[in-house]
Formats: structure tokens, C-alpha cells, sequence
């Protein structure tokens, strides 16, 4: 009968450093393919309003007439149906911790 | 003279709110009445209202452990319908991430009662192998628990050569890494002493009551869902693990040796994976009923579906498999003292909120 089986591990356990990273100074990368979050290249969508039918959280609103795509980040359960659906592949799933154009940036590409 | 303690909702070792009315005597149990319903969420009702492709993603959110294989089963449920004939390599995808899905669930259950029984470090040190599964998921569908990998018609994610290689290496690291951890767990004295003849239930009184999974296998009982060889079940050679001790610790038993079973499943059915088509295209609505059960890592899971050829489904019925492990958990429980009811509630792996959807 064996007691205390887990005190090699225990001591081996003070030894050793953590087993875990010190996030978040230090981020693992992103696996390729992780579903982190929806973004969209607004210029070559067609408006055609595939996504939203598709997409089973009701989390997209597409108007034909004004051209508007509005999204709504909190209902999005990221399963991605409206990336498949996307007909000119103008949808696509990014790491969540991806970067995003900064709002200057965004502000004076639609100024353009 | 008896008295009414209430356990739960609300207590530590419950990881969702279940409540327990236990009647005592002294320190002994002599009835419970369990108080189901806390986290109703209504999904079978929202499924009505969505239409039935829809529907694949949110049956996955019944279950946040088991998610992969309660989309597998709506989608087998649809395709019965629909007579639709599954892909071979998708049957065999659907094994690989149903097997992870069970592994993963497994070494939570066996972190959480570790964590019931006051074992603080074997939770610690079986969650970290835990992790080794979440990453082979994570890297072949890009997400950890909700894969969304199923499909109506076969699956949408694929495993190509460097991935498969990946979850090889990973099934390797568990093996190492779970030897440890699952000696301590069989073999250790003081884990021993809270399990061994802890919450008996005979073969014939658990088949009675319905029991379904592991906690059924643990009394000695071989049944198991996956032997009617669903998906590609039936080509991996697959033999149910059984133990006969009826108590905690058989049912402990059966879930360790089921993980390292999962493990052989995994790489069998990489090794085996045909080449071919991922989902198999189809048009119109589901018209006509199905009834659909699938084996998960707490038990077998009844899907019934009735389609009324349009978009929206007419009926949609879940039968979780520890919404029929609580009449079997209620006849453990008599006789037993006040420590070991929480011992023998973990035992069984409850998952309250895919019980109430």
C-alpha cells in the first residue's frame, strides 16, 4: 500500500520552475486557424447580406440601401458560418489577441 | 430523529447548481430529493425558432464539455432524416474530436473529484494534462471546447498531415505526463480510503434505474453505445471497459482506463483516416422523425427530432445522460455518510447544465 504517492511530485514540483506562462508579459502564438474573432475588409463586401442569414446569433445586420454591415461583437458565438457563406471571401476568422487598424487609421482610409 | 440538510446549489465541490434535500439520520443519509432547474436556458424551445443548419451550432452550446458530441448526434439526427450518407474520412474525423472530447472530459472529472475529496494537488496536476488535449483541439479546429467542427452531411474542419503529427505528439505527452498522476489516483492509500466501497450500486440495480456510461460500466455492466460501431466505431475494433467493484473507485477505474482506450481510438483512427470528401452536399428540409443515441464521456445522449419539412424543426427532444444517472445517484446515496456525498455526487460526473438546456 502506498502513501504520500504524490510527494515526488510535490518535491519535484518546488525544484522545477512554473509550469505556466507569465502572461501577459509572455503570449503563446496563436495556433494557424484559431477562431479568435471576425474582421472584415469593408471594400470588396457586396453587401449581399449572406452573412447575416447565415449566422445563427443574429449578430449581423446587412441594409442594401444605405450600403451598411454592422456587427454586433457581443452576440457573435465565433463558429464561423458567415466566413463560409461570404461569397467574395471578404469575411475571415483572426487570432483573438490579432491586432486591429487603429481608429486613426480607419477614419483616414474612409476619408480617402 | 432525522433532520433536512440542504446540499446546494450553491456548495464547493459542485461545479453547477444541483441541490440535494438529504434527509439524515445523525450522519447517515436516508433519502435525497434532488431540486433540478437552476439553469434552465430553454434550448430546446430556441431550436424550434432557429432554422435546422443553425441549429448545429447552437446544440453544440447545450454542453460545455461534451459540446462535439452533442452537435454529432443533431447531426446524425438530421441526416437519418434526410437519408444522407456521411463521408468515410468524416465519420472518422468525427471519431478523432468525439474521443479528444471524451479524454478532455474525463481528466476534468477526475481533476474535479480529485478537488471533492480534498486533493488539491492531483486536481492541479491532472488539469495540466488536461491541457495537452485542449491544444490538440485547438490546433486542428481553432477552438478549444466549442469546435463547431460538425456538420449536417460530415464535418467542416479537416486534419491534414502536420496536424494529425501534432495530435500524435500531443496523445504522447499525455501518456507520459498521465502515468503520474493516474497512479496516485488507483493506487494511493488515502484516495483509496474515501473511494473503495463508496456509493454501491449493484449490476442489476443500476441497469434498473437506467444508469448510462461509466457509472454503469463501474457495476459491472457492459454497455455502451459506441458498440453498435456509429461513425467509424464499428471498423476501430472498439471493446467497452468494465469493472465490477460497483463503488466510486470502479467507476474511477473505468474512466482512467477509458482515457488511455480514447488514446489507441485517436491514433487508430488517424492512422486509418481515408482519404476523400469532408461533407456530402444536400438540398430541401428535414421531413419525418428521429430518434438518435450517442455515446458520451458520462453516457449515452438520446436526440429525438421531428421535421415538418420546413427550415425550423417541429420538435427537438434531449435526453442527457446525467438527467438518467440522478435516479441511480439518489439510490447511492442511502446509507452513506455526510462526507462522502460529494465524493459520490462527482462520481457519477454531473453536468447540470446540459441535464436542464
Amino acid at each position: 500500500m502506498r502513501l504520500f504517492s504524490i510527494f515526488k511530485d510535490i518535491l519535484g514540483n518546488l525544484v522545477k520552475g512554473p509550469v505556466t506562462r507569465n502572461y501577459p508579459a509572455e503570449v503563446r502564438d496563436p495556433f494557424p486557424g484559431e477562431r479568435g474573432k471576425l474582421v472584415i475588409d469593408e471594400k470588396s463586401c457586396i453587401f449581399c447580406g449572406m452573412c447575416a442569414k447565415k449566422c445563427p446569433a443574429n449578430a449581423l445586420t446587412v441594409t442594401r440601401q444605405p450600403k451598411e454591415w454592422k456587427f454586433e461583437r457581443f452576440r457573435c458565438i465565433i463558429c464561423g458560418a458567415c466566413v463560409e457563406a461570404c461569397p467574395k471571401k471578404c469575411l475571415s476568422m483572426v487570432p483573438r489577441l490579432a491586432e486591429e487598424p487603429k481608429a486613426e487609421a480607419k477614419a483616414k482610409e474612409k476619408a480617402e | 430523529m432525522s433532520m433536512l440538510v440542504p446540499f446546494g446549489p450553491q456548495h464547493p465541490v459542485l461545479p453547477e447548481p444541483l441541490q440535494l434535500r438529504l434527509e439524515l439520520d445523525d450522519e447517515k443519509v436516508v433519502s435525497a430529493i434532488p431540486v433540478v432547474g437552476y439553469v434552465h436556458r430553454g434550448l430546446e424551445k430556441l431550436a424550434e425558432q432557429k432554422d435546422f443548419i443553425q441549429d448545429t451550432y447552437l446544440i453544440e452550446r447545450v454542453c460545455g464539455i461534451c459540446s462535439f458530441q452533442h452537435s454529432m448526434a443533431y447531426s446524425m439526427g438530421v441526416e437519418e432524416i434526410m437519408n444522407i450518407e456521411v463521408p468515410e474520412r468524416a465519420n472518422y474525423l468525427r471519431v478523432i474530436w468525439a474521443e479528444l472530447h471524451r479524454m478532455h472530459s474525463h481528466l476534468l472529472a477526475l481533476g474535479l473529484l480529485a478537488d471533492a475529496f480534498g486533493f488539491e494537488n492531483l486536481f492541479y496536476t491532472i488539469w495540466k494534462v488536461r491541457e495537452e488535449i485542449m491544444d490538440a483541439m485547438e490546433a486542428t479546429t481553432g477552438a478549444r471546447v466549442m469546435l463547431g467542427a460538425c456538420c449536417i452531411g460530415g464535418v467542416r474542419k479537416d486534419i491534414n498531415a502536420e496536424q494529425a503529427k501534432f495530435v500524435l505528439e500531443k496523445l504522447a505527452n499525455f501518456e507520459k505526463d498521465f502515468k503520474r498522476p493516474a497512479e496516485v489516483i488507483l493506487g494511493d492509500y488515502s484516495v483509496k480510503e474515501r473511494l473503495c466501497g463508496v456509493g454501491i450500486i449493484d449490476g442489476k440495480k443500476a441497469y434498473e434505474l437506467g444508469t448510462v456510461g461509466p457509472a454503469l460500466r463501474g457495476s459491472g455492466v457492459a454497455k455502451d453505445h459506441r458498440m453498435t460501431g456509429y461513425a467509424a466505431y464499428g471498423k476501430l475494433g472498439f471493446e467497452p471497459v468494465v469493472e465490477n467493484d460497483c463503488d466510486c473507485y470502479a467507476r474511477t477505474k473505468v474512466r482512467v482506463r477509458e482515457l488511455y482506450q480514447s488514446c489507441e481510438l485517436v491514433k487508430a483512427a488517424l492512422a486509418a483516416l481515408p482519404e476523400g470528401e469532408l461533407k456530402t452536399p444536400f438540398k430541401g428540409n428535414p421531413l419525418g422523425e428521429a430518434a438518435v443515441r450517442v455515446e458520451q464521456p458520462r453516457g449515452e445522449v438520446l436526440y429525438y427530432l421531428r421535421g415538418n419539412g420546413t427550415d425550423k424543426l417541429d420538435r427537438l427532444r434531449i435526453r442527457t445522460p446525467t438527467f438518467a444517472n440522478i435516479a441511480p445517484l439518489l439510490n447511492m446515496l442511502v446509507g452513506c455518510g455526510l462526507p462522502d456525498v460529494a465524493v459520490i455526487i462527482l462520481s457519477i460526473d454531473p453536468c447540470i447544465s446540459c441535464t436542464e438546456r
